[in-house]
């Protein structure tokens, strides 16, 4: 952790920074959407006793910090990656053992706006990983195309706030298929990778959360990854999943989130939540970017309250696993559900609404949403909207003393 | 008579002042400047036109200073933009327009105030000649204009509708602008801007449909600067005659480098749009020196010899310049003295901005809908509300 006045130039901060290496510690905001990474966008958490913090580096510290998992020994050797390279690893993976799997979207010929796809046209052709033009409707569009024919169509929609104009092909196209025409045909083999999520200067189009519009639509499978290890293998399982599946990408952990990622292909199953760590008091629920507001939250609440959470990471919204949830809320009484999307309609609405049936005895204080506002998702007001840790921190205190 | 010569000066300088161009003063006379030419300019590619915009025009001297005036304010505006978000003072995305000035420049030049505009997110240029001052500018893009709620790509003003994020999102709204000016016969047009990477969008062609079919008075303009943020329009469009992609509809293809090119074609194209001949699509050639935003060093798609050629070449504040000094329209120093000024408010505007106070926190919640009394918004938690005033 580094102290450093305002005076300091950026490129001697980015020196220093690259010096010390990456590490969990340090919590780096801002992603670019150009190929380089733009060093201004790199700042480094300073000490809480620091007292020269300028008002723009308060600014600019991000709400989280990245928590690695456990290296993962049951996939065999690793490699340090960070959340991009591991979707790297997981195309590469695919490209190579399915020969029919094609890769398009804007601009992922050259890598992608966030380097995701990085060297796969070199590597397997310019047939197999190719760039469409500027139209989202055409590329759900002609990917539902693509897998109703039988090959593996990986798209890449270059922002989930982008999505929109794709939104008929997915819901009345892509999600009704196998329903409409009684199983005789099906997208299955289609998977659409989106970035998403707050990235600290996003502002209105570049920081959607949109997964709950697709909550509403059965026939499709929705996933997000809170880190790499957890990226590759939730990717690999969409992709060969016989379900049309939509992947969102936390952006502001493409760089920020780095693990000992497995080289090999390896999935994890999905509609299956993983609990994170064990809890007596209350149950927290978040995915993608907010776990790791959660845990921190966690750590606050056991230090400051003696409060013992159970964060659960739900991994897949769609269909999403009911019974792991439920469990857990049996065993503590209290939830808090968390995420970025506004509060109302979000998806935390669902949870919350079959928990009270499953568990209605069971519980001890009604069940708390920490989410953003519902106002579309400001500019320079993003520190006070996101649901950040002393949101989640209260809302559990008030839960604890109800 | 030096006392005469001072007196008529500042009489001068002072009726002079209109639209912020002020009438230079040095030290030769008014009298001594040519005070209008002819010039000749390219001629525009047609499709399905008989007529075609003049090849001979007429610029004044006026006009040429505050064209490059103009001009000018734009490219320092953008330069101190780029400044500015390197040193994290303006956040967000930032697309910059500098190379692209021509075009805003030559369009406001040939229509009306009083007429509508709408464009994508490169929009500082239009932001400007549609009357937001740079003052107003810089600090939007610190969080001003819109309260601070859009940044950089929402900058909005009167009879201008932004500043849209989502690419070819606007071009509808630009045909419905257009369909309220022909219902209320205001004789009023729309200006409908979007790029190359745009065109590819299918609402575009919807857009053309209905604008056709009820005769909207639209122009719609595509700014063609060769990429679509890193993809060059060879490998985007199976077209890259974007003039012609209205089918339908008569087209035109500008030298978008031209100030006056693109002022005639634009004269041309709002005489035919307010005769109630119907829409007119322009396709305006351009080029821009930064790249696709501030994130993008615009380097990996192109070399730096072709921006460098453009620059040198094809310079639409350098081509006016030149032809301006070539025919004894003003002076070395008298454009000098513009640079100078130009330079000086643009300072003065970023001072402002960075000084400025940052909007209250209230503003988060405000204008989400048209209500009176104001409601109330849930915030992080049900038992958390906040007031949206409207």
């Amino acid at each position: 952790l580094i102290t450093h006045r305002c005076t300091t130039t950026v490129m001697a901060a980015a020196a220093r920074f690259f010096i010390r290496g990456v590490n969990s510690k340090l919590s780096i905001t801002g992603v670019g959407t150009g190929v380089h990474s733009s060093f201004g966008a790199t700042l480094l958490k300073l000490t809480p006793s620091c007292n020269s913090r300028s008002k723009t580096q308060r600014r600019h510290a991000a709400h989280f910090t990245f928590q690695p998992d456990p290296v993962p020994t049951q996939y065999g050797p690793t490699q340090k990656m960070n959340l991009f390279q591991s979707i790297t690893s997981a195309l590469d993976n695919t490209l190579a053992s399915d020969p029919t799997a094609v890769i398009f979207g804007e601009d992922v010929a050259f890598g992608g706006v966030f380097r995701c796809t990085v060297g796969l046209r070199d590597k397997y052709g310019k047939d197999r990983v190719f760039n469409t033009p500027l139209c989202e409707q055409g590329i759900v569009g002609f990917g539902i195309g693509v897998a109703v024919a039988g090959a593996t169509a990986i798209a890449e929609i270059q922002f989930a706030d982008y999505i929109f104009p794709a939104f008929d092909q997915i819901v009345n196209e892509a999600a009704k298929y196998r329903y409409r025409s009684g199983n005789l045909f099906d997208c299955g083999n289609l998977t659409i990778r989106a970035p998403w999520g707050c990235v600290g200067h996003g502002s209105l189009y570049h920081s959607q959360s949109p997964e709950a519009f697709f909550a509403h639509c059965p026939g499709i499978k929705i996933v997000i990854p809170r880190s790499p290890v957890q990226a590759k293998g939730l990717l690999l399982s969409c992709i060969a999943d016989k379900n049309p599946c939509i992947f969102f990408e936390p952006k502001i952990l493409y760089r920020a989130a780095v693990e000992q990622v497995p080289v090999e292909a390896y999935t994890i199953p999905l509609s299956q939540a993983e609990v994170l760590q064990e809890g007596s008091d209350v149950t927290l629920v978040a995915w993608g970017t907010q776990i790791h507001v959660m845990k921190e939250v966690a750590n606050m609440a056991q230090e400051k309250l003696g409060v013992s959470c159970e964060v659960i990471d739900l991994q897949t919204i769609l269909p999403w696993d009911i019974e792991t949830v439920c469990k857990s809320v049996v065993k503590t009484g209290r939830l808090l559900i968390s995420h970025e999307a506004p509060v109302t309609g979000g998806f935390a609405a669902e949870i919350s609404s079959t928990v009270q049936e499953e568990c209605f005895l069971n519980l001890e204080a009604p069940i708390s949403r920490v989410c953003g506002y519902d106002t579309p998702f400001p500019h320079i007001f993003e520190p006070f909207y996101i649901p950040d840790k002393w949101k989640c921190f209260d809302a559990i205190k008030k839960m604890i003393n109800y | 008579s030096g006392k005469m010569l001072s007196n008529i000066s500042n009489v001068l300088r002072a009726c002079a002042q209109k639209n912020g161009a002020a009438v230079v003063m040095s030290a030769r006379t008014y009298a001594d400047f040519t005070t209008q030419a002819t010039f000749e300019i390219k001629k525009c590619d047609l499709f399905k036109l008989d007529e075609a915009p003049a090849t001979q025009v007429v610029m004044t001297r006026d006009e040429g200073l505050q064209y490059y005036r103009t001009m000018q304010t734009m490219r320092r505006m953008e330069l101190k933009a780029d400044q500015l978000y390197k040193q994290k003072i303006i956040r967000g995305f930032c697309h910059l327009y500098d190379g692209q000035e021509a075009c805003a420049v030559g369009i406001e030049a040939a229509i009306n105030l009083t007429d509508h505009l709408i464009t994508a997110y490169r929009a500082h240029g239009y932001t400007y000649t549609r009357g937001g001052t740079f003052n107003m500018q810089i600090v939007l893009l610190r969080g001003g204009i819109a309260k601070g709620k859009g940044g950089s790509m929402h900058m909005y003003c009167k009879n201008f509708y932004g500043g849209n994020g989502i690419v070819g999102a606007q071009v509808p709204l630009g045909a419905g602008v257009a369909l309220a000016c022909k219902y209320q016969e205001n004789n009023q047009l729309c200006v409908c801007l979007y790029g190359d990477g745009a065109a590819n969008q299918g609402q575009i062609f919807e857009t053309y449909n209905m604008a056709a079919l009820w005769k909207l008075p639209v122009i719609f303009i595509c700014e063609n600067n060769r990429y679509g943020m890193g993809t060059s329009v060879e490998r985007a469009a199976a077209s890259t005659d974007y003039y012609k992609r209205g089918e339908f509809i008569p087209g035109l293809r500008v030298d978008g480098m031209d100030v006056l090119c693109v002022r005639e074609a634009t004269r041309f194209a709002a005489d035919h749009c307010r005769s109630g001949k119907g829409p007119i699509l322009m396709e305006l050639q351009t080029y821009r020196y930064h790249g696709h935003s501030m994130s993008d060093p615009g380097v990996s798609y192109r070399t730096r010899e072709e921006i460098q050629e453009v620059r040198s070449k094809s310079d639409p504040i350098s081509m006016l310049k030149d032809r301006m000094l070539s025919n004894n329209m003003a002076s070395v120093e008298e454009l000098k003295e513009i640079d100078v000024e130009v330079r000086k408010e643009i300072e003065d505007a970023a001072q402002f901005a960075t000084t400025d106070p940052e909007p209250p926190l209230e503003e988060l919640c405000n204008h989400i809908f048209s209500n009176n009394p104001p409601v109330e918004v849930r915030g992080t938690n049900p038992w958390s509300k906040l007031k949206s005033v409207s």
